[in-house]
């Protein structure tokens, strides 16, 4: 009786604090913060960490990638998908400093990433120890922010600030640094979640008088166009978007990274603006009288130039980061705020309205575009296949309901323009790092975080080889995967540029590849290759209707370009069609 | 109008945290800004760090780097001045041999004339302190250099502002 009652009075306060090591700790703090999965690859100053991973396996399942950077675009693919923190581990030195490129692409595009990298230990910091970098100030330039543990009792706090910082307001990557000593070390563990920081002020306030304003400026509106960027998908405001779209009447484009947060099939859904974007949307940028961009950034891959970007209209830009405001364009009024509070504010201010004969410009437009580039990409005539064609039969097959994630170049515009999207979240590519090599990987961790979805990388020829190694990764965890390479024997892209504005002069871009098809089942994944229109269909049908990751590798026409296309330092109103 | 380089002296308020320092020195360098002059020291708050950064540049690009500084997850506010809108001081030492002090009767001149404090003195060198305007600094330079200056040292710019900055109410707000 007596043993009894001590035993319970010794076990209260061990439910607040019990005594482990930095390393468990680590591991804890990510259950506590609902981690499942994370993406790594093990080194010396992590492997106390990895030790504590091998005990709690059941709990938390680290996957193995093949390099780091996989390990950190896996984690943005797992992060896009699904909307959580994506975590991805490694080692000091070589391990940390092959994160970097995978974190500079979060950060660009606004990815929540906790990344945790393990370091010498505290005594040997500054003295060229082995592994050692400073990967506190390489990172600090690419991440949203970062910071170095040398103790143990400081790790809860600092990892519950990462994933706080990491999803809140814009997201971002955060980095945190382990040295070796503050793992093994002991101390009484608690974990408490972090809500606020005193320096940081993630979502501004909505300003009422704001949303008024661009109320009045919409409403009174003869031919308003909304841009929307990924700002609506990691807001979660898609609902609101398409019920301020349908009240106004609003023809609305897309950027690279808002894909998806509306259907492609909506009557008022104008295609996607930019570089390679639709012609429509690009054209009536310089003629309408108010434009409205919800959560986007005037990138200027958007833009062209900026002197001559819709100077005639009125700009109303709903953003939740205050320094986008006027960085690139000026605005008449801003709605700081996150998009979906600020679209809820807006839309009883709004009055009933429709545009038609607004929106059939952009139809006009679009049936220019369809019979000089569509047209010939979706139902080619001439013998090579097209790019475009392969996009139209998996989304027949997958009837819009695949995640799409591509990778960088011509086959990433092409996968953008005709893949369509029935849910949100299906469009995982790399737009404002262009990450070549970032699409093997992401779709590994977009497929584990959604196993319900169908994923389907699309890849060149190009950047697939720089992640190849990822199909290790792959046949190990059996992740069923489907993996399209546009195979042009081209980095086509810059050839692209090469024979636009370079006389043809295709210095480094042609490839010499390797079989595919061999190297895929060299990782024992079902490979398949088509170069015949008749085998396309099939081929598709077959890859789609696998239920384990699969290969296919189609060889299109060697050199097609993408249009429509706005040359770089050009108007969005002199984009080409040919 | 926005296209006319001036100096600005930017007035940080952040967290005291190791690396700061690189985050915010690396959002001039990645716009290729040069930094004129940096201090930091404590302020006015307990436990909140004060930076005083002095630069050429527009309007335009002040404004865009004020709101990337802002954006840093431990900086509390960031500002921006004109000369006009502070007030400011650099200080510099000069350290000068001590025969001089006694054999050109000239240097106590300028020491008295120009409010310079004499900080210490022994057998072979003195060190004389000032603190003012760049201009000031410099003319005691001038007038200095003739005799032969062993070593000289001008602090960055320091300033306090006229208008209030309520700092201390921004971060009751924040927490609540």
């Amino acid at each position: 009786m007596e043993d009894t009652q001590a035993v319970a009075k010794k076990e209260q306060p061990t439910k607040k604090s019990v005594r482990i090591t930095g390393s468990e700790a680590v591991v804890k703090c990510l259950l506590e913060e609902g981690v499942d999965i994370i993406y790594g690859y093990p080194g010396g100053a992590i492997m106390p960490v990895y030790d504590e991973l091998y005990k709690y396996q059941t709990q938390l399942h680290h996957v193995l990638t093949r390099h780091e950077q996989g390990a950190t675009h896996a984690a943005q693919g797992y992060a896009r998908i699904s909307g959580k923190v994506g975590v991805a581990m490694a080692t000091s030195g070589p391990g940390a400093t092959n994160l970097i490129t995978g974190i500079a692409d979060a950060q660009i595009d606004s990815t929540p990433l906790v990344c945790i990298t393990g370091q010498v230990g505290s005594h040997l910091l500054g003295s060229d120890a082995f592994q050692e970098t400073d990967i506190i100030g390489i990172s600090t330039p690419v991440t949203k922010w970062n910071h170095q543990v040398t103790k143990a009792s400081e790790i809860p706090e600092v990892i519950a600030k990462a994933f706080y910082i990491a999803k809140s307001g814009r997201p971002g990557p955060v980095l945190i640094d382990i040295t070796k000593n503050a793992q093994f070390e002991e101390f009484d563990f608690s974990y408490e979640k972090c809500t606020s920081i005193r320096s940081y002020k993630p979502v501004p306030e909505v300003q009422t008088s704001k949303v008024q304003e661009a109320a009045d400026i919409i409403n009174a509106a003869k031919k308003p166009l909304i841009v929307w960027g990924q700002g609506v998908i990691l807001g979660e405001a898609e609902a609101e978007l398409k019920a301020v779209m349908e009240k106004a009447g609003i023809p609305s484009a897309w950027t690279i990274l808002g894909a998806s947060a509306i259907p492609t099939s909506h009557p008022l859904n104008v295609g996607m603006v930019g570089m390679h974007g639709n012609y429509a949307p690009n054209k009536l940028t310089n003629e309408c009288d108010v434009l409205i961009a919800i959560g986007m950034r005037f990138d200027d891959r958007v833009t062209g130039n900026l002197e001559t970007y819709a100077k005639q209209a009125k700009v109303i830009h709903f953003e939740i980061d205050p320094a986008e405001v006027d960085k690139n364009v000026k605005t008449d009024v801003a709605v700081l705020g996150d998009a979906k509070t600020s679209l809820s504010a807006l839309l009883p201010l709004l009055n009933e309205n429709s545009h038609d004969s607004w929106l059939n410009e952009f139809k006009k437009l679009y049936q220019v575009e369809f019979e000089q580039v569509i047209k010939n990409d979706l139902n080619p005539t001439k013998e090579g296949l097209t790019m475009g064609e392969v996009l139209k039969k998996i989304n027949e097959e997958s009837k819009g309901q695949a995640a799409i994630v591509s990778d960088v170049g011509q086959h990433q515009m092409i996968a953008c323009r005709y893949a369509e999207f029935n849910q949100t979240k299906s469009n995982i590519t790399s737009g404002g790092l262009g990450t070549m090599g970032f699409a093997l990987p992401a779709a590994i961790g977009a497929k584990m975080a959604a196993p319900e979805r169908d994923v389907v990388a699309i890849i060149g020829d190009g950047g697939y080889q720089m992640t190849i190694q990822e199909l290790g990764t792959i046949f190990q965890t059996r992740v069923p995967v489907k993996i399209v390479v546009l195979n042009n024997d081209f980095l086509g892209m810059v050839r692209q540029w090469q024979q636009l504005f370079f006389d043809k002069r295709y210095a480094s871009t042609e490839l010499i590849n390797p079989d595919f098809v061999q190297i895929a089942k060299g990782y024992h994944i079902e490979a398949k290759r088509v170069s015949k229109r008749e085998e396309l269909d099939e081929a598709i049908k077959e890859m789609m209707a696998s239920e384990s990751a699969y290969f296919l590798e189609v060889c299109v026409e060697k050199e097609d370009n993408v249009f429509p296309m706005i040359p770089t330092g050009a108007s969005v109103s002199d984009i080409r069609l040919s | 109008m926005d296209t006319e380089k001036e100096l600005y002296t930017v007035s940080i308020y952040t967290e005291n945290n190791v690396g700061l320092l690189n985050r915010i020195s690396a959002i001039f360098q990645r716009r290729k800004i040069n930094i004129e002059s940096i201090a930091s020291s404590a302020s006015e708050i307990h436990g909140v760090f004060r930076w005083t950064i002095v630069v050429v540049v527009t309007e335009e690009q002040i404004k865009k780097i004020i709101g990337q500084i802002e954006k840093q997850v431990e900086v509390i506010k960031a500002y921006y001045h004109r000369d006009e809108d502070i007030i400011y001081q650099e200080s510099c030492l000069f350290k000068i041999k001590s025969d001089l002090l006694f054999d050109e009767p000239q240097i106590q001149n300028i020491i008295k004339e120009g409010n310079v404090n004499i900080v210490t003195v022994n057998k072979v060198f003195f060190v004389l302190e000032k603190s003012g305007r760049r201009h000031e600094i410099n003319e005691l330079y001038n007038e200095l250099s003739p005799f032969g200056i062993m070593q000289f040292v001008r602090s960055g710019r320091i300033a306090v502002t006229k208008q209030e900055m309520k700092i201390s109410e921004m971060l009751v707000a924040f927490n609540n």
